[in-house]
């Protein structure tokens, strides 16, 4: 069963369209980074999904429409929908009996084990907590809580290079245990990154890359090349040009015929192995951080959004 | 019923579901109100604040009036200072339930801990249930029983004043009837306190669940609108008076030959209350705004 299934999901808020038709799958035991910039839809989509907002479309989480059934898919999900959304008046002591006494899965010790790992007293107030200690204690009453799906919205926004590192390490050391599915949309991309087993990039409301990290690895490489050489690069077709200190990096689509990678033939292989190796040739080879990929999807999706206002040609000579 | 529940079911997850201890209503509903004592503390700390000063005004006075005949004691009427004692608690009942319902479902939405109780599977109905119970059972249930022990306290007082002025308490003792004071409270709070302005109190839910701010404003300016125009077409204050009414509790519950319902005189009147349609129609009235406040916060996030 798969634990998100979408088809033709869409939201309008008046006239601004926030969902255009959004097709997803994700199954059991993955873990899904939702990126997007500000605006795309990440957080309608997830509120769709957490049954917080209704929508157009089919939809099932669990085997459940989550606007109909959002009661009892709540106890199978669990989601920390902002930073610091704990009220700011609840003691930690109070915050743990409460969600002892309303919900059925909820372990207390391990909570509390959890929070005898930080430096958060169960007498103080959420307001006298950091910003940072606030995640920690809505993390740890989140991870104590034996949740089929867990969906985080940015959960890390405005926190320090530390604490980030922490709460990804902890979400993957001591919650992810195959088993769980786990949807992250973020910005900070770079320190997720080896966490996903799957990303989605979503622009203007609309799926605009969906790659397991495997494929993305078997498929996109990085060129660093010297300027000498560049021209010859670019006769292979990057998808992405950028400029850095001592050369340029040409981001590249090995594109295989058939998008199943189970069923290759040994000829497509091939063919991408002597890709693979031209490209070497030219310069340092590297699989492309998800922050670069990012930048070249979008910004080719919005490029040939304007392709009729401006030539391509153009637009390369004017990025010179 | 569980083995049952998840033979049944099919997905994996469900069966799960059935093997984990499973949560009451009233468990639930248990934790719910309990959380909303941790938030509005005012609930308990103002009509125990008012006792506090009250108690205060009345040792005083009677300390006072040692040296007074008779000790302010009107003989005829000893209940007088525990009547006035009621009544001002049943007034803090009132305000602490009016500035209650105007914040209960808006503070959540403007500090944006509605995301954090919306990710628990604790519904909308229980939610909602939950902090309408405040004002129409909770509040009561703490006015009487604050007030009760402000009385005994009082004639503990009284009792220790009369004595040390070297006179007999029996008169005190014998003309005080508390348990039917006692009794008559308690009537008085549940039927004019309660079920009688409980369309208020849900009217000011429902604003507090609907505002995105100024929520008094939002919640007074329809009766102010609909009171002027009543004036201006009618030149009546039927519509100020019915909601006013409501408020202070001026319910047909009993009557009395003084100023208070708690007077042992008090005929109690729970048959024709009962049979007045002016409750029934103030509780299906009420019953609509809830249902319209549980509605909208299905539809409500953060402000």
């Amino acid at each position: 069963m798969a634990c998100i299934e979408a088809r033709g999901l869409r939201k309008a808020f008046g006239t601004t369209i926030a969902l255009d038709g959004i097709d997803m799958r994700v199954e059991e035991g993955r873990i899904l980074g939702l990126i997007g910039p500000n605006g795309a839809g990440k957080t309608t989509a997830l509120h769709a999904i957490l049954g917080l907002t209704p929508y157009q479309g089919e939809l099932r989480v669990l085997g459940r429409d989550p606007w109909r059934e959002r009661d009892q898919l709540m106890r199978d999900v669990c989601f920390i929908a902002d930073v610091a959304v704990l009220p700011r008046w609840i003691k930690v002591s109070q915050a743990l009996e409460y969600v002892t006494g309303v919900h059925p899965r909820f372990d207390r010790a391990k909570a509390e084990g959890f929070l005898a790992k930080t430096t958060i007293r169960l007498g103080s107030r959420v307001r006298e907590l950091s910003k940072g200690m606030v995640t920690q204690l809505h993390l740890a009453l989140v991870m104590a809580i034996d949740a089929r799906l867990l969906v985080l919205d940015e959960p890390t926004l405005g926190l320090d290079i530390i604490y980030r590192k922490q709460f990804y390490d902890s979400l993957l050391n001591d919650y992810f245990d195959g088993n769980r599915t786990i949807v992250v949309a973020t910005h900070q991309v770079e320190e997720i990154e080896h966490v996903l087993t799957d990303v989605m990039f979503i622009d203007y409301g609309r799926v605009v890359f969906s790659r397991s990290m495997e494929e993305l690895e078997s498929r996109y490489l990085e060129v660093m090349v010297r300027p000498e050489q560049v021209v010859e690069a670019r006769a292979l077709k990057p998808m992405h040009e950028r400029q850095a200190i001592g050369g340029s990096i040409l981001l590249f689509d090995l594109k295989l015929e058939g998008t199943d990678l189970r069923n290759l033939d040994r000829q497509q292989l091939d063919r991408q192995e002597l890709d693979r190796q031209r490209l070497a040739a030219l310069g340092d080879v590297r699989t492309p951080s998800i922050a670069d990929l990012f930048v070249a999807v979008i910004g080719n999706q919005r490029g040939q959004a304007q392709a009729s206002v401006v030539q391509p040609g153009q637009a390369q000579g004017a990025a010179k | 019923m569980n083995t049952q529940a998840s033979a049944m079911s099919e997905s994996p997850f469900e069966s799960r579901a059935a093997a984990t201890a499973s949560i009451s209503e009233s468990q639930r509903m248990y934790w719910l109100v309990r959380r909303e004592l941790w938030e509005y503390r005012s609930i308990y700390i103002a009509p125990l604040a008012v006792a506090g000063v009250a108690l205060f005004a009345f040792c005083l006075s009677s300390f006072v009036g040692i040296w007074e005949e008779p000790l302010r004691l009107n003989p005829a009427e000893p209940h007088g200072p525990y009547d006035m004692a009621a009544g001002l608690m049943m007034l803090t009942g009132v305000v602490v339930s009016v500035f209650y319902c105007l914040d209960a479902l808006h503070g959540e939405r403007r500090d944006r801990s509605i995301l954090f109780w919306k990710s628990l599977p604790v519904s909308d109905v229980a939610t909602v249930l939950s902090k309408a119970s405040i004002p129409l059972v909770i509040l009561p249930l703490l006015t009487f029983a604050i007030t009760v022990g402000m009385q005994w306290i009082m004639l503990l007082v009284s009792s220790a004043v009369v004595l040390a002025s070297g006179q007999s308490v029996a008169m005190l003792w014998t003309k005080l009837s508390f348990l039917r004071m006692s009794w008559l409270l308690l009537y008085h709070i549940f039927t004019a306190h309660a079920l009688w302005p409980a369309p208020v109190y849900c009217w000011l839910l429902l604003v507090s669940g609907w505002s995105r701010r100024a929520t008094f404003l939002w919640a007074a300016l329809p009766v102010v609108a609909i009171a002027g125009v009543e004036q201006i077409v009618f030149h009546t204050w039927r519509f100020a008076f019915l909601v006013g009414g409501r408020l202070i509790g001026a319910a047909p519950t009993s009557t009395s030959p003084g100023m208070f319902p708690t007077d042992p005189m008090t005929h109690v009147a729970l048959g024709s209350f009962l049979s007045s349609p002016g409750l029934w129609i103030g509780l299906a009235v009420a019953a609509i705004f809830l249902a319209a406040a549980v509605r909208l916060r299905r539809y409500q996030g953060p402000i």
